[in-house]
């Protein structure tokens, strides 16, 4: 096996409560990179795409990329793969801090887990060894009571990553925590968890991951450290303010979407921006696993009734549950994000799906007995009672644990779910960046920033200034862009260093790590490869081309304010060019030709 | 003066690059179970402790090594083990109050930070905050000592 793995996997086969060592392929780590690529590809060999999510027959992959648990930039990334609850698309959501290195040291690329424990169970896996072990004691834990738990009574300096109450009650968008504050948070991956009774993962390694060319290794590592010093976002705005930096930014952009989309401007922005976020609650920054941007936000709120502690807001998170809400009540969106996080729950869908629930509400499609209380735009307090209850599946909460677009559905206006593919669009208004409504309609996980980030690009002018109301050539753009963040999901790297990075240095990386002898295209190519497979699995798992499209509120109502005041989103406009740059039919199909030239046939 | 690894706890993130970029340059690999200088993470705290050898002037290890294996330069300063006179025997390994020398299993020999052999350390050379720095002077005591001073000067009347 090349350097970069440790050759390995782990299948955990949860029915017969056996764990097996396997031999990775190392002919399918070469052509799908790692992670995200490379657990999409087992995904898509081992499970039909028709598959139930929830039936034992789904299988969830925690995976690892060859520059994971190495430096050079920020490297201590993982992706879990799975077929999504919310969705029924394929899943990959991404996760960093100490917990996937931690993996690779103790000799494992990837987990595969399969089946479904009859009880409650957790894996615990030591240098090479895992088992199986019961975890009746742990279920109903929050993920920080879980964590504590276990390095108590296995080992002080394990990582783990677990589900919380979310995952085990069914929400659709639990997600797993890993080292308390860090989650791979959207399309509902802890569902998935949670349906195969399994509460947690804990790794203990005490190995190393060695490259093929430490020289040329060390030599792309010093490289990419100045250049991310260097550049504005990753070396200073994502440390000072982490990623709330944005709420300004896309507030004054007219992009921040308000009371479910309703309008593209908060007037209490202000009030939950990443600088007052730092002047208020915000104790210190911190970084995960070999990574020198640090952007984590430790916070703790005192003498208020949303006292606690623990990590975040981030800008999603701030936008989803405050701007999406009209919420301005920076202490009361904290303490949400704190709810969200100990019961393992999505922030962007939760914000978003009590978002929706307020316009059901004040539209008078849903009433206050129904909810239990009054639900009204800017109602801090009945949203934060929400999320207990969410995380508890009491009463109206249950139904907020479905996501925005089964409640609307369920009241009979599905348009007023802010979603795509059922996965709510996160912090910006595709009215208002065209490009990044284009990546929400094409993303292989439903609505999605972090699969094509044009905000980069149309916002903050990186790696150059787009117009965002420009729709020529945003699909080449965007082709690239989802491309690219493939492979930097597949490699085990965090995305933030694209801002400050770019493919010349992914592919010294990725050469110097695995020995290969990759050109830049080769590495796009692959990029190109993962995306045509995700969207194959789409396709057969029933996500037609028909599903490419936005909320009816972003095509045909346009934005009330702001900068783009009158804008609708250009969708039309740009989705047959989009596929035709994709090399797919008209009909949004991955033509044989295509497929063929991918090896993917 | 001996120059040392000065490190100054508040800027420390919690990254690890220093066991990283440690265990790759000195045993090959990145792994920070054989790292020289460690990086201690307090999740619940949010604090990040990093502590490595500080090349003592009298070093306990050198003193209870039965095989004179452990030296200290005396131009440099730096604390070593000359693996061809250590036997493995962990008696340095007990006598080190602060546990910054360490048995390993594969080599069968002691092993500590000799910072880096005389080059710049790995460690400092690639820590992103600058927590670490190599440096004769104690910088980060005396920024540690004048915070103490500007309290006192804030709290001071005119008379």
């Amino acid at each position: 096996m090349n350097k970069g793995w440790k050759g390995q996997l782990l299948r955990v086969d949860l029915t017969a409560g056996t764990c097996k060592i396997e031999a990775l392929n190392e002919e399918w780590a070469k052509a799908y990179v790692g992670g995200r690529g490379l657990a999409s590809k087992y995904l898509c060999e081992e499970i039909s795409p028709d598959v139930d999510p929830m039936s034992p027959k789904n299988k969830l992959i925690m995976a690892t990329g060859p520059l994971t648990g190495t430096y050079g930039a920020a490297n201590g990334r993982y992706m879990v793969v799975t077929k999504s609850p919310l969705t029924g698309t394929i899943a990959s959501s991404n996760s960093g801090g100490y917990f996937p290195s931690e993996l690779k040291y103790a000799g494992f690329d990837m987990i595969i887990f399969e089946g479904k424990s009859k009880h409650p169970v957790y894996l615990q896996i030591r240098d090479g060894k895992a088992e199986l072990v019961g975890a009746v004691h742990l279920w109903g834990k929050s993920t920080n009571e879980t964590e504590d738990a276990i390095l108590s009574e296995f080992h002080g300096d394990a990582k783990i990553a677990c589900i919380g109450s979310a995952g085990e009650i069914g929400v659709h968008y639990a997600c797993i925590v890993n080292d308390k504050h860090r989650a791979a948070g959207r399309s509902g991956v802890g569902m998935v968890m949670g349906s195969k009774n399994l509460k947690a993962v804990a790794v203990r390694g005490t190995g190393g991951v060695q490259v093929a060319n430490p020289k040329a290794y060390r030599d792309a590592a010093l490289e990419a450290y100045g250049m991310l010093k260097e550049n504005p976002v990753t070396g200073q705005g994502l440390g000072a303010l982490g990623t709330p930096v944005l709420v300004n930014v896309m507030n004054q952009s007219g992009g921040l979407p308000t009371r479910n989309a309703q309008t593209g401007t908060f007037e209490g922005a202000e009030e939950i921006s990443g600088e007052t976020l730092a002047s208020t609650y915000l104790k210190r920054n911190k970084s995960c696993m070999g990574c020198i941007i640090s952007c984590g936000r430790v916070t703790k709120i005192v003498d208020n009734k949303y006292a606690g502690d623990g990590e975040g807001p981030e800008y999603e998170t701030l936008w989803a549950i405050g701007a999406a809400c009209g919420i301005s009540d920076l202490a009361a969106i904290t303490k949400a994000n704190y709810i969200c996080n100990e019961a393992g729950m999505d922030t962007i869908t939760f914000g978003a799906t009590i978002g929706c629930a307020m316009e059901l509400f004040e539209k008078g499609l849903v009433s206050e007995k129904e909810i239990g209380m009054s639900l009204n735009f800017g109602d801090s307090d009945a949203m934060v009672k929400l999320a207990e209850m969410t995380a508890k599946g009491e009463g109206f909460g249950k139904k907020i644990g479905l996501g925005s677009y089964r409640l609307a559905e369920s009241y009979g206006a599905p348009e007023l779910s802010m979603s795509v593919k059922k996965l709510e669009f996160p912090a910006y208004d595709a009215r208002a960046v065209q490009g990044m409504g284009l990546e929400y309609a094409t993303s292989n996980r439903g609505a999605c920033h972090v699969r094509g980030y044009l905000i980069s690009p149309e916002i903050l002018g990186l790696p150059e200034k787009l117009d965002p109301q420009e729709t020529e050539g945003k699909a080449g753009w965007l082709k690239i862009f989802q491309d690219f963040t493939a492979v930097v999901d597949s490699s085990g790297v965090c995305l933030f260093t694209t801002f400050g990075i770019g493919v010349p240095q992914f592919t010294k990386f990725c050469n110097a790590a695995t020995g290969t002898d990759m050109s830049e295209e080769d590495l796009l190519v692959a990029g190109d490869r993962i995306y045509n497979m995700e969207r194959m699995f789409n396709l057969k798992a029933g996500i037609d081309p028909s599903q490419d499209k936005l909320p009816k509120r972003m095509l045909e109502e346009p934005l009330p304010d702001g900068p783009h005041q009158g804008q609708v989103s250009k969708l039309p406009k740009m989705l047959p060019d989009y596929y035709k740059v994709r090399g797919w039919g008209k009909d949004g199909i991955p033509t044989e030709a295509k497929l063929q030239s991918l090896g993917l046939s | 003066m001996q120059k040392l690894i000065r490190i100054e706890p508040a800027k420390c993130v919690g990254c690890k690059t220093c066991e990283l970029s440690c265990s790759f340059k000195n045993v090959g690999e990145f792994a920070p179970s054989r790292t020289r200088i460690y990086n201690e993470i307090f999740l619940d705290e949010a604090k990040f402790i990093t502590v490595t050898c500080m090349q003592c002037d009298e070093p306990w290890c050198e003193k209870s090594c039965p095989k004179n294996a452990i030296s200290k330069n005396m131009a440099t300063g730096v604390v070593t083990v000359e693996e061809v006179k250590c036997v493995g025997c962990r008696t340095c390994v007990s006598a080190c109050p602060f546990g910054m020398i360490k048995y390993v299993d594969s080599t069968g020999k002691a092993d500590k930070c000799n910072l880096c052999g005389g080059d710049t350390p790995e460690c400092v050379a690639f820590c992103p905050t600058q927590c670490l720095t190599l440096d004769e002077e104690d910088k980060p005591l005396r920024q540690k000592m004048l915070r103490f001073v500007n309290t006192i000067k804030d709290g001071q009347m005119e008379v």
